[in-house]
């Protein structure tokens, strides 16, 4: 019976597609992520860590020396109150545009706008609270 | 050939060789000995991950950056300007109190013979980068007040975030600027903290909206700072 033989087939083709799209079904989380975020994470590792830290905890190698403490980007009681549009307008026009201290500079002229906004939005993947929270 | 041109061509030799001879072996300690960790002509490159991979600050501009005194000293003496060295990031790394050097990763640089020393400052200073990298006589030389400059330093202006202008005092991932003033030519800072990714495409120091008041205040400053003391 031609149905009977032809169904283990299938489910070996079946089996075999999702073995292929496991890599995407079984862990999108990480691997995606990591894809996504590898450019903006070095974005943030060259200008941003300096004084925010390795692990983004606002613990720098300059943060010791610093009046006011740069801050904590993994602390979501910390970052979920600020609204997005804050965010991008300190990194763009630093500190002072938002009423914070100076020691946090402006990089508007450094980075464009598009990786500006990468960035708010990796740090809301940090923080893993605020609007992105809501997505 | 007469008797009397013979003669002039081995006066000639004679004169001149030795300076020659200096200039060659300059530019051949700079290609042998330099040129791995350091760009000597400006790098065709200018992405991001030469950044990340160079071993040394670029010196293609080095004759309208430093002056010569200082380099001739520095070569045979080199003592650390950069806490972090080059690329700070690769010389990082985490501890419960916070991010600290790992000095484990810093290797001592190469050090001169006085000969050696003066010859390679030289061809050095004959580095002088394009045109209108650094603007001359921007500086104007209005003496600064310490503590007007100091202030506008460290606190209103943000620098000492990342740099120090007393030694142990202020930021470790840009080079230190005490002794700046000796290091530094006036119109080099000025032009740098204008626009520092003129000088380096994606270097981690902001690019600030300072007025001439500002950058001329910030370079007076920066030119009283002449603390040469081994650290
Ligand atoms: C020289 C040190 C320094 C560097 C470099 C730096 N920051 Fe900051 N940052 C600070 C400090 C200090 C604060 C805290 C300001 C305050 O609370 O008054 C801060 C605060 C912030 C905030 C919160 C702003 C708010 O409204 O409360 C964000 C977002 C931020 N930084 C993002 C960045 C990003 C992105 C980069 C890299 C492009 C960066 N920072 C680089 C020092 C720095
Ligand atoms: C193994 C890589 C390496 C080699 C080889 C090397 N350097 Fe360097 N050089 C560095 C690093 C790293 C620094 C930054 C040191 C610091 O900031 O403390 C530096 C700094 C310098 C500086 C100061 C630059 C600045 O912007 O502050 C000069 C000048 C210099 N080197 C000249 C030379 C010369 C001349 C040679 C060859 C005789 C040489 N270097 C060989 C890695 C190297
Ligand atoms: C976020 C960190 C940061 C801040 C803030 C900062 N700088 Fe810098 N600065 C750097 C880095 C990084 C370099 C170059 C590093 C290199 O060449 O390896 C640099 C280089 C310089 C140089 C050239 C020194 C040399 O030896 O090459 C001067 C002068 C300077 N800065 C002055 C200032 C002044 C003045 C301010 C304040 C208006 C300031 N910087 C703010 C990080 C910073």
């Amino acid at each position: 019976m031609l149905t009977v033989r032809v169904q283990p087939v299938r489910v070996f083709a079946l089996a075999v597609a999702v073995l292929l799209a496991c890599p995407r079904i079984c862990a999108p989380a990480r691997a995606d992520d990591d894809a996504r975020w590898a450019a903006t994470a070095k974005t943030y590792n060259t200008y941003c860590a300096q004084c925010h830290g390795l692990n983004r905890n606002g613990k720098g190698i300059n943060a010791k020396s610093m009046a006011v403490q740069p801050r904590d980007h993994s602390d979501p009681k910390g970052m979920g109150p600020i609204p997005d549009a804050e965010i991008v307008k300190a990194i763009t026009d630093g500190g002072l545009s938002v009423n914070k201290s100076v020691l946090m500079p402006a990089w508007g002229k450094v980075l464009s706008p598009q990786q500006i906004q990468d960035l708010a939005a990796y740090i809301r993947h940090v923080c893993n609270c605020g609007s992105a929270a809501n997505h | 050939m007469s008797r009397i041109s013979f003669f002039l061509c081995a006066l000639a030799t004679a004169l001149c060789a030795p300076s020659l001879g200096l200039a060659a072996d300059a530019n051949a300690i700079l290609s042998r000995q330099c040129a791995q960790c350091h760009a000597l002509s400006k790098p065709a490159d200018a992405s991001i991950d030469r950044l990340w991979t160079r071993k040394g600050p670029d010196l293609y501009y080095a004759g309208s950056k430093f002056n010569q005194p200082w380099l001739v000293e520095w070569l045979q003496n080199p003592r650390r300007i950069r806490p972090a060295g080059e690329f700070y990031f690769t010389h990082i790394k985490a501890t419960p109190d916070g991010d600290v050097i790992d000095a484990s990763t810093l290797t001592s640089h190469p050090r001169l013979s006085k000969g050696d020393a003066d010859a390679v400052a030289a061809a050095l200073m004959a580095l002088k980068g394009p045109d209108d990298l650094v603007r001359k006589g921007a500086y104007k030389k209005q003496p600064v007040p310490a503590m007007i400059g100091a202030m506008f330093f460290e606190k209103l202006r943000g620098c000492a975030a990342c740099h120090m202008d007393k030694p142990g005092q202020g930021g470790q991932s840009g080079p230190e600027l005490y002794d700046a003033g000796l290091r530094l030519q006036p119109d080099f800072v000025y032009a740098y903290i204008k626009q520092p990714q003129r000088f380096d495409p994606h270097v981690w120091m902001p690019q600030l909206d300072l007025s001439d008041t500002d950058l001329q205040r910030l370079t007076g400053y920066l030119m009283t700072l002449q603390d040469g003391s081994p650290k």
